[in-house]
């Protein structure tokens, strides 16, 4: 699957889309291939502040807990209702309909620490070397 | 991710397959030292593989499973008595053939490990082990049969197992045999050509409730996956998967079998496991007999149950679980979402005032206490046919 070059990533495997100061935030392709059949999601609530490098919501797959950690610091102005009832979403189209939530941020200047989708893709294949060396 | 890990890649051990599911493109983890597949991605996934054993067949390499063979030296009769000392269940009950569940225990009555004894011979027994206890184990056999007139073996690296589980196992397995299968019954083995292989163990065993083969080849890398391509070819038209770690785990879980170091451990006791039925104190002295009568006059302070969530949440391996009150009154062993019930479900240990059915429990996950109850075990329980249908 593509990463899309309009997105930011992390090393904790989320992604994130920024207009303006509104973000989206989900997790990346690798990261629901890694975790396998997802069974449930725990999101924050609206209006929920979320902070850089915290866990802001779990993902788990029949075999693992998953934390997500928040690639950016703002409130969350909605979240992916939808997930709850079809939670599997998130293998289908990690990238598009199983975005989590959307957050307005504190400072969207900071994002652009992140990984583009070229330097997100090497650290994956980097780190797939790493484990099956 | 989970993936505590405790010792370094270049340390894992690989079976003889290892090569074969990273070119299947598995999912690979370390279990108890090992480095086996948790899934197979071109399977369909942890679900799509449980799924195929509960509804027709799968395959799982299960070669990191160890076997210790106890057989006689000198005098007949020396290996049983071996094994009665070193195991909890009646070895002595066993025809030529046949297979039991049994346990190795500590003094103190708590596992060592759960083990399957098969009667290979007059007096010869296999001793199927864990493999994160391997060592162990082995160790622990001959530590405890020392003086016994008996030669204990290690076999571990012998053998490729491979486990054929599903309700068309043995029709899978029938093509690939010249032994008649429908004449072995559930906890039984015979020994017959497999793919060729003179005198293969072939074992009607499993740890996935359902029917199923367990059979043992010679562990050569050529041999082992011969076999594993003949399985998965005489298997093709039953939609056979290869299947990982994952699945064999919800499996398990599902028919309520003990694993090593959640259910059952070193400092857990047999009454307390429930494994009653297995444990046979009225055969003779064994290793762990004295302190289990000791503790079966006192009474269990805790005993394992099934739960299921009420409320959303999936209970996992060591969450706490909470009376109404919410105090801490016991702990999750294993958890997972059942693919078969559709269900949130784990096993618990809680005390004995608390493992009535529909008791109501909360189990504590990430500080939230999620509502809970206690149903009967097995969750799941295949319907067993008439007779085998064997092609």
């Amino acid at each position: 699957m593509a990463y899309p070059k309009s997105f930011r990533y992390t090393k904790e495997h989320e992604w994130v889309d920024v207009k303006g100061d509104l973000a989206t935030i989900g997790i990346t392709d690798h990261a629901q291939h890694e975790l396998g059949d997802v069974v449930f999601v725990e999101l924050p609530k609206p209006g929920a502040k979320i902070e850089t490098g915290k866990s802001f919501g779990t993902v788990e797959s029949v075999k693992a807990v998953s934390e997500i950690y928040a690639p950016a610091s703002g409130e969350v102005i909605e979240i992916n209702s939808e997930l709850q009832n079809k939670p599997e979403t998130i293998n289908s189209d990690p990238h598009g309909a199983a975005w989590l939530i959307k957050v307005r941020l504190t400072n969207a200047a900071g994002i652009s620490d992140l990984m583009d989708a070229a330097a997100y893709e090497a650290y994956i294949a980097e780190k797939g070397k790493e484990t099956s060396a | 991710m989970d993936s505590s890990t405790t010792s370094f890649m270049s340390e894992l051990r690989k079976t003889s397959l290892n090569a074969l599911h990273r070119r299947l493109g598995a999912k690979m983890v370390n279990f108890g030292g090992w480095d086996m597949p948790v899934e197979y991605p071109s399977s369909g996934g942890l679900i799509a593989e449980h799924k195929a054993v509960r509804g027709s067949v799968g395959v799982f390499d299960v070669s990191h499973m160890g076997d210790i063979r106890i057989h006689g030296a000198k005098k007949p009769g020396g290996a049983l008595v071996a094994v009665q000392h070193i195991a909890m269940n009646d070895a002595s009950k066993l025809a030529i053939g046949q297979a039991q569940y049994s346990a190795m225990l500590y003094p103190e009555g708590t596992f060592v490990d759960d083990v399957i004894v098969h009667r290979l011979g007059e007096d010869d027994y296999l001793l199927v082990i864990n493999a994160g206890t391997r060592e162990k184990d082995i160790n622990w056999v001959r530590e405890n049969t020392k003086g016994f007139d008996c030669v204990v073996e290690d076999l571990s690296d012998a053998y490729t197992q491979l486990a054929i589980q599903g309700p068309r196992a043995a029709e899978v397995v029938q093509k690939l045999t010249d032994a008649d299968l429908s004449a072995i019954k559930n906890y039984w083995f015979t020994h017959g050509t497999v793919c060729g292989l003179k005198t293969t163990l072939i074992a009607r065993t499993g740890y996935t409730g359902e029917d199923g083969f367990e059979i043992y080849v010679p562990s050569d890398v050529a041999t082992s996956e011969r076999v594993w391509h003949q399985v998965t070819e005489a298997g093709r038209g039953f939609g056979i998967v290869p299947c990982g770690l994952g699945a064999r785990n919800t499996l398990r879980l599902e028919s309520k079998m003990a694993l090593y170091g959640h259910e059952i451990s070193d400092k857990i006791n047999v009454w307390e496991a429930g494994l009653d039925r297995y444990c046979k104190v009225e055969k003779g002295d064994f290793v762990g007999r004295t302190a289990l009568e000791r503790a079966k006059a006192v009474g269990v302070t805790r005993t394992l149950v099934g739960i299921e969530m009420i409320e959303r949440g999936i209970a996992r391996d060591e969450y706490g679980c909470c009376n109404e009150a919410g105090e801490r009154i016991g702990m999750v062993t294993s958890g997972s979402p059942s693919p078969t019930l559709g269900k949130n479900i784990a096993l618990a240990y809680v005390p004995p005032s608390y493992s009535a059915q529909g008791t109501v429990l909360y189990v504590e996950i990430r500080g939230q206490k999620c509502k809970a109850q206690v149903i009967a075990t097995p969750f799941y329980k295949r319907q067993k046919k008439a007779a085998p249908q064997v092609a």
